[in-house]
């Protein structure tokens, strides 16, 4: 799967960390709230894996613009740009 | 003991040892990233925002390919994450920040400053950018969009900023010498004055 610039997508509302011990690069902040893709960064070995040295197979990388007052009542941004990986995305 | 126990300058001899023992890694090698981290500073940034201000082609390079543009004005890029550059515009600001640890852009920045790990800039940046913003004597005009990224994974972020008005004519050193540290993170804006 991969998304289009544009693309609306729904981060997981997933919480590993709630089931055992994991790193994940996906900010608290943004799980299962919706955003649009800006545009694919490439593939990365998946740090989630290499953190606990397991083998790391690649994923793919996109940033991904969220409106601050999705996020928060009080925010006072225009907008948020995050570095999220696919697996954590899907289409809205 | 549990490894954090371990005594810091013991534990890093004896990782360093079973790296090169394992053939993983030479100690020149270490010897040289040191030196480059080392080395790394503000500079090689603000080298990287005059070029980019003077030259059309290398301008289209830092937005299109930060890495060939850091490694083209001398940064030491090998093993190092992506680097990409983010352009403020007339109406459109950006600003940085790594919410989940410290995330930045050292090939061509340095060392972070230690306001950019502190729990508060991290914690404040993303929910009220323009509050931490005026903290730093920087304002942003109200109808200019402010745009937080997120540092949260394998690219690394630096902001090229607006050109000073009136500096047409300048230098490239002289430009240079107007970019500063939190210029290109976005928590101020260079100025001619």
């Amino acid at each position: 799967m991969s998304f289009a610039p544009g693309t609306r997508v729904r981060v997981a509302d997933r919480w590993p960390e709630a089931e055992g011990p994991a790193h994940i690069r996906t900010p608290h902040y943004v799980r299962g709230r919706i955003g649009t893709v800006v545009a694919p960064l490439g593939a990365f070995p998946n740090p989630e894996d290499i953190a606990f040295a397991r083998p790391a197979p690649a994923k793919a990388l996109y940033h991904v613009e969220f409106s601050p007052r999705d996020l928060w009542a009080d925010a006072g941004g225009d907008a948020i740009v995050i570095e999220i990986y696919e697996h954590w995305l899907e289409a809205a | 003991m549990r490894i954090v126990e371990a005594e810091s300058g013991a534990l890093l001899a004896a990782v360093t040892s079973l790296l090169q023992d394992k053939g993983l890694v030479s100690p020149a090698e270490i010897r040289e990233r040191i030196a480059f981290t080392e080395t790394a500073s503000p500079a090689l940034g603000a080298r990287l925002v005059a070029k980019a201000w003077r030259e059309p082609a290398f301008h289209a390079l830092a937005l299109r390919d930060g890495t060939a543009a850091a490694e083209a004005i001398g940064a030491f890029m090998r093993g190092a994450p992506p680097l990409g550059v983010l352009e403020n515009r007339p109406g459109l600001h950006h600003v940085v920040v790594c919410t989940l640890c410290s995330c930045y852009p050292r090939t061509v920045l340095g060392y972070p400053p230690f306001w950019f790990k502190s729990s508060a800039y991290r914690a404040r940046t993303v929910r009220d950018p323009r509050g931490v913003l005026a903290e730093w004597g920087t304002t942003i005009p109200d109808d200019t969009t402010i745009r937080v990224v997120d540092s949260t994974a394998d690219y690394r972020w630096m902001v090229l900023p607006l050109r000073p008005a009136g500096t047409d004519d300048w230098s490239e050193d002289d430009l240079a010498a107007l970019v500063h540290e939190g210029d290109m993170i976005g928590v101020t804006v260079p100025k001619a004055a």
